[in-house]
């Protein structure tokens, strides 16, 4: 899923300064899994501007829609209605979602209400972890399924580096060494051969390092 | 050490530091030195944090004659100084042959290859590759990293522009720079096998000189000798063994903090005890040096004093490096 995480409300406050009437756009798929933009963070983050400019004595009017999803034209189709007049919409999604909902209502500022972090997994309750940086060719039959682009902080490809220490990486030890956990995984499938080869520079190109990137699945392109 | 001495060694460099200086074809003043069969001494130069060159001189000059050639880091510890080659090039007009460091944290490989074909044009002919220390631990935490590549494809990457004249691209380059390749070893870090793994990684790609981490642990070290003798890698690089030296108990106990070191409690003890942390700190070094030496496979000696340059001429005098082989 995208992992995102919710901006500080004195961030959102500041930039809905100029309006009076705003919708919070919930969105229901990755980020109500990793609990920073789902229905219930919208209706809570509502009161909250709500009891802000209530304090400044400038009453905010908020409504929550919640669309199954902001990454699908037909989802915001649903929710048209409902933003109705208000000035302008706090977007709950990933920035993909914002930029999308930008997109589609066109007559209104779109602001982002959270800040998309990475593409990940839930390690723990309340805790995520990125696993993947879409790098546009997985090489993950070669490292025991374990990412050396996402987890090595160093995207190194015939790691690790000199500051692998107990099992973490030198920037953090809080941070497992991806190199660590590669060597850890092939060795118990038996595959430690695949460490011998010498992994030819990447190419980027399949990575956004190609500029901004496009999927056509030909067959069901109308 | 005496001035007869120093410059008995600088007349005795001549050679080398003409050559240094005019970027001939030939092999480098260090390669020919281990080629040779000589034990070779080598020691680093930190770039200062500013445009100063006669920094970078002075310091070429306090090591001419005394090492065979001097390490120049790559904004080490991700902190931004003078650029490698740039010093390294400075050195070399001191007539002291440069070993420059090339890390992958900066550059893509556009700009690391650029680099190092300006560098051989200029008369480098040494490069150490390195994977770079991550910016975090720098003065610029801020800054975006780059590794394009890692530092076992520059391996591969310089080894292929030597011979088969080609960049990264397969596209041919008419001439190519043929610079000594070298790597690093970490005899100590972790996970053993893959560490060791990746030091045979690093040879089959093309090092043919390897600098290690450090050692304190001069039985540890031992054995990891032996299993490169017995895969016969001592014998496809060379392999240049590592020393510290410490000049107080603080700058022993931050060595043993840092990730993949080794440092018996004894030489902290004996730092503790002793009259003179500084004499103890060159002793200590003096003694490593005796017994690695000694470890059949080691080919030479890499000194590193870091915030300590003045010791390096001491203890290469006191080690009895002197006089430096002309080759
Ligand atoms: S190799 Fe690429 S696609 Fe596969 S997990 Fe890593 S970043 Fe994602
Ligand atoms: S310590 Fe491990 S994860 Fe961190 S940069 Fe080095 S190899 Fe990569």
């Amino acid at each position: 899923m995208i992992v995102a995480e919710q901006k500080p409300v004195e961030e959102i406050i500041r930039y809905l300064d100029k309006f009076n009437k705003i919708a919070v756009a919930a969105c229901g798929t990755c980020v109500t899994v990793c609990m920073a933009g789902g229905e219930k963070e919208a209706l809570t983050l509502a009161s909250a501007l709500r009891i802000k400019r209530l304090e400044q004595e400038r009453p905010l009017e908020v409504k929550v829609v919640t669309p199954k999803r902001q990454c699908d034209i037909e989802f915001l189709d649903d929710i048209a209605h409902e933003i109705g007049d208000c000035e302008a919409i706090l977007s709950l999604g990933c920035g993909a979602g914002v930029q999308f909902m930008a997109e589609k209502f066109k007559e209104k500022p779109v602001l982002p209400g959270l800040n998309t972090k990475f593409m990940g997994v839930t390690r723990d309750v309340g805790i995520w972890t990125e696993m993947c940086q879409g790098c546009g060719d997985c090489i993950l039959e070669k490292t025991g399924g374990v990412c050396p682009v996402t987890r090595c902080s160093k995207s190194n490809f015939n790691g690790p580096c000199g500051g692998s220490s107990n099992g973490k990486c030198e920037i953090n030890p809080g941070i497992d060494c991806g190199w660590q956990l590669i060597y850890d995984r092939l060795k118990a499938l038996g595959m430690l051969e695949n460490l011998y080869e010498i992994m030819p520079p990447k190419d980027w190109r399949s990575s956004r390092d190609g500029g901004p990137r496009k999927v056509e699945k030909k067959e069901v392109v109308l | 050490m005496s001035q007869e001495l120093r410059k008995d060694n600088i007349d005795k460099n001549e050679t080398g530091s003409v050559e240094a200086k005019t970027g001939t074809k030939a092999a480098s003043h260090l390669q020919k030195v281990l080629e040779a069969g000589h034990f070779s001494v080598t020691a680093e130069i930190g770039p200062p944090m500013s445009a100063n060159a006669d920094f970078v001189r002075n310091k070429a000059r306090e090591l001419l004659g005394l090492v065979d050639a001097a390490n120049i880091t790559d904004n080490q510890t991700a902190v931004v100084r003078m650029s490698s080659i740039a010093a390294a090039y400075l050195v070399q007009q001191e007539g002291l042959e440069a070993v420059v460091q090339m890390t992958c944290r900066d550059r893509n490989r556009i700009a690391i290859q650029s680099d190092l074909l300006g560098a051989y044009a200029l008369g480098l002919k040494n490069v150490l590759c390195l994977s770079g220390d991550h910016q975090s631990f720098g003065n610029h935490p801020e800054s975006k990293n780059v590794y394009d590549i890692d530092s076992i494809q520059l391996i591969n990457a310089l080894r292929g522009m030597k011979e088969e004249k080609v960049f990264i691209n397969g596209k041919s380059i008419k001439t190519p720079p043929e610079f000594f390749i070298g790597a690093t070893a970490n005899p100590f870090a972790d996970p053993e096998e893959l560490q060791f793994i990746r030091f045979v990684k690093k040879i089959r790609a093309g090092a043919r000189f390897i600098q290690t981490q450090a050692i304190y642990d001069v039985e540890r070290f031992a054995r990891w000798m032996e299993k490169v003798r017995k895969e016969g890698l001592h014998e496809k690089a060379f392999i240049l063994a590592g020393i510290l030296v410490n000049k107080s108990l603080k700058s022993i106990e931050m060595t043993k903090m840092v990730a993949g070191m080794a440092v018996p409690d004894i030489f902290i003890e004996r730092m503790a005890r002793a009259a003179s942390q500084e004499e103890e700190g060159v002793k200590i070094a003096l003694e490593l040096i005796d017994e690695i030496r000694k470890i059949e496979g080691v080919k030479g000696i890499h000194i590193m004093a870091v915030g300590w340059e003045s010791i390096v001429p001491v203890i290469i005098e006191r080690a009895g490096f002197l006089p430096r082989p002309a080759v």
